[in-house]
């Protein structure tokens, strides 16, 4: 038994995103990915797709982005073999941490990761479920490769291109499921 | 017939893989640090599938987890089961309509909102976090999905610290835990 092609497994999965207008503010169209969570296929069909392109990259480490990236990294670590490692807003991971500052629309954030998750010359992904200007997922970058880890690719279910977060990745890949439009 | 029952082999890894912080978030308190957990696939995929074993074959069509640590936990053994996976939010995450309910904390309240529409009457759902303390959370979660109309059939957590007596809150539901600390 099959589990459908490439392609009708990502229409599924596109079908099932809702898109929120004028969340968190006005003229920002979100895209919730809460609802293909309610639907068991959409939501396997989506950590199946990952896993078959993963599986065989000798990939030993999976980072996800709080919070949306823990929903969507555990199940690809678990599949794969490899650690999940959470990636966090400040003052949560407890113990030793190395941080990452980096700049949003207005202001800036900080990612945490803990001392001694990864080794260096480990091969590992970065989660997330969306990419918009690339923010995170270059500070992410940042704090793997600054202990020797090689980042294989980023991945994340949507891609908002018109914010062009792939320029902000240099050369390291970006995967992603579905590109959605802003307007 | 004595009480004893022995223990599945597979805690002990679980229990030794937890790592004890001393001293955080503040002076005098022990944290529980489940991502040393995470840093060993074998010992994580142990943890996911006693969960798993266990409700398999209950009819559980929902599994609700509690940011941002239940959301580790919480889709693995939602995808093993086939059930859908709800996310239960700090206040203003989750866009569009909510339901919310607060819960005190030992110095104020916080809030714990759910998406209106995630859940039905007819759904049997199981609440999941990383952690049990005083309940208060697993409390405001079971308030929830009961609100939508669902039954709640258990509350699971990764380790309970029954020195805060977190069980005597949950009005009867039954607490499914694999390790306990004591201080």
């Amino acid at each position: 038994m099959t589990s459908g092609n490439v392609e009708d497994r990502i229409q599924k999965i596109s079908s099932v995103i809702r898109v929120i207008p004028d969340f968190p503010k006005p003229g920002i169209m979100f895209q919730d990915i809460t609802t293909l969570l309610l639907d068991t296929k959409a939501f396997k069909d989506c950590i199946d797709l990952f896993v078959e392109r993963y599986k065989d990259k000798n990939i030993s480490v999976v980072a996800g982005v709080e919070a949306r990236g823990f929903i969507f990294g555990p199940p690809i670590a678990l599949a794969i073999g490899a650690k999940f490692v959470p990636l966090r807003k400040p003052g949560k991971l407890p113990g030793e941490v190395i941080r990452e500052e980096y700049s949003l629309e207005y202001g800036k954030d900080i990612m945490e990761m803990h001392v001694g998750a990864v080794n260096a010359g480990e091969r590992a992904i970065i989660v997330d479920d969306l990419v918009a200007t690339g923010g995170t997922l270059r500070a992410a970058l940042n704090l793997l490769e600054h202990v020797g880890v090689e980042v294989v690719e980023c991945a994340c279910l949507i891609e908002l291109p018109e914010l062009k977060g792939r320029d902000r990745l240099g050369d390291k890949p970006l995967f992603v499921l579905v590109s959605a439009s802003q307007s | 017939m004595s009480g004893f029952r022995e223990e599945d082999p597979r805690i002990n890894s679980i229990r030794t893989k937890i790592r004890v912080v001393p001293n955080f978030p503040k002076q005098g308190i022990d944290f529980l640090d489940i991502t040393t957990l995470l840093l060993d696939p074998k010992v994580f995929k142990n943890t996911i599938d006693m969960f798993v074993e266990r409700y398999k074959n209950k009819n559980i069509s929902v599994v609700a987890g509690i940011e941002a640590r239940g959301f580790i936990f919480g889709p693995p053994i939602a995808l093993a089961i086939g059930a859908k996976f709800v996310p239960l939010r700090k206040p203003r995450k989750l866009p569009g309509e909510v339901i919310s309910e607060e819960y005190t904390l030992e110095y104020g309240s916080d809030c714990l909102e759910m998406h209106v529409g995630a859940v039905q009457h007819s759904d049997r759902a199981l609440v999941v976090d990383d952690l049990v303390a005083t309940g208060g959370t697993l409390c405001a979660a079971m308030n929830l999905l009961e609100r939508a109309g669902a039954e709640v059939v258990e509350c699971a957590c990764v380790i309970e610290l029954p020195a805060l007596k977190g069980r005597e809150r949950l009005n009867g539901k039954p607490l499914y835990i694999l390790v306990e600390y004591h201080s």
